[in-house]
């Protein structure tokens, strides 16, 4: 089996998970910029950050035959200081040239409040100015419906976005429907936890058949698994779905989506 | 909420095969969850808000039809449209703290 893992924080694995990951077929994997589990003080630190994206891990990846690739912001979590924001904002253009950049992301909103708006907005207006895909990282929990459905304005609101070149990541059962609806991609994020399980993405997928939806591990220094996004192709086998099918989810999928960036190379095209 | 449209080529199964799938692992959450009611029950003090909501939320499990999942999460979800002016705190509980 191959897949290709579409969004996982890799600064905060360990070579074991490299290896297993690896070993589990996975092809590629793309690490947008996130949170650290704590809030930086000055944009040095997103600086040195966004070079650890876009310099180090790469070839950390690249020991293990892994291309690596990266999308950069300042994570919602961390726009509530609207100075901050916009210091680490006026820092991304200079990264964007970077052969592995994908585009903008995780962008999106934590506990919706309006300064996490103004800043998603300024995201969405780079993006759009510098022509950049967009993955937008939905709230957890009580907040992702209410967030799901304001992001969701706020792009169509910008006028220039197109849908097809979003994808809006952490989706559950009352939001993809809606994602999806408006044009959308949906990312269904598998943790152990919180989010979905590999049940319950299958669920979802059986439900809601789409050729927009991927699926993530979303792995990162919390409670998370970096081979989740195989269990649920492993789950999808027990049910009967074809090896074909699977393999257009978890590879077929994202390198559709990942190819409208042209930094994006599809591996199995670089292997023949 | 959007209509659901089936996976083509999802295979058909019978409620057996289901069960044969996935009976031990909704047997064991099952287990779990009533031993944390019990476990509440032991404890001190009032329900939460996270109590809350979980206690509203056993009744649509024995609904009629599909889409538990959704109506439950809908359920715990901040109803508001608006967004707020500042919070607190970075992190989510899981229920809306607003439920009655």
């Amino acid at each position: 089996m191959r897949y290709i893992e579409p969004h996982g924080h890799m600064v905060s694995r360990t070579t074991d998970d490299y290896q297993a990951m690896t070993m589990a077929g996975c092809a590629a994997i793309c690490e947008p910029a996130f949170w650290a589990g704590f809030d930086r003080k000055s944009a040095d630190g997103f600086y040195d950050y966004f070079c650890q994206l876009t310099q180090h891990e790469p070839k950390r990846a690249a020991k293990f035959g892994l291309p690596h690739y990266c999308w950069l912001c300042i994570n919602p979590k961390e726009s509530e200081d609207v100075a901050l924001a916009n210091d680490v904002l006026a820092l991304i253009p200079q990264f964007l040239k970077s052969p592995t950049v994908l585009g903008i992301g995780e962008i999106g909103l934590n506990k919706n409040t309006r300064n996490e708006m103004k800043i998603l907005e300024q995201h969405i207006e780079l993006a759009v100015k510098y022509d950049q895909l967009i993955l937008v990282h939905t709230p957890h929990l009580e907040d992702k419906r209410k967030g799901t459905r304001l992001i969701m304005d706020a792009l169509k609101a910008n006028g220039v976005v197109k849908p097809e070149r979003v994808i809006i990541d952490h989706v559950e059962e009352h939001t993809i429907g809606e994602v999806l609806d408006a044009g959308f991609w949906a990312g269904i994020t598998l943790y152990p936890e919180s989010k979905a399980t590999p049940v319950r993405a299958v669920d979802m997928l059986e439900n809601f058949a789409s050729q927009r939806v991927w699926l993530n591990s979303a792995c990162d220094w919390g409670v998370s698994d970096p081979i989740a996004v195989p269990k649920a192709a492993q789950e999808m086998r027990r049910r009967g779905h074809s090896a074909a099918a699977i393999d257009s989810l978890v590879y077929g999928n994202p390198v559709r989506f990942l190819s409208q960036c042209p930094n994006f190379k599809d591996p199995a095209a670089l292997k023949s | 909420m959007s209509s659901p449209h089936p996976l083509s080529g999802t295979p058909p199964r019978s409620r057996e095969q289901v069960a044969e799938l996935h009976f031990m692992d909704a047997r064991y959450k099952l287990l779990d969850l009533a031993a944390f009611l019990d476990r509440l029950e032991r404890a001190s003090g009032g329900d939460d808000h996270r109590i809350r909501g979980l206690r509203q939320a056993l009744p649509l499990l024995l609904e009629k039809g599909d889409g538990r999942v959704a109506k439950i999460l809908s359920l715990w979800s901040d109803p508001s449209a608006a967004p707020i002016e500042k919070s607190d705190t970075k992190a989510a509980t899981g229920v809306w703290p607003g439920i009655k």
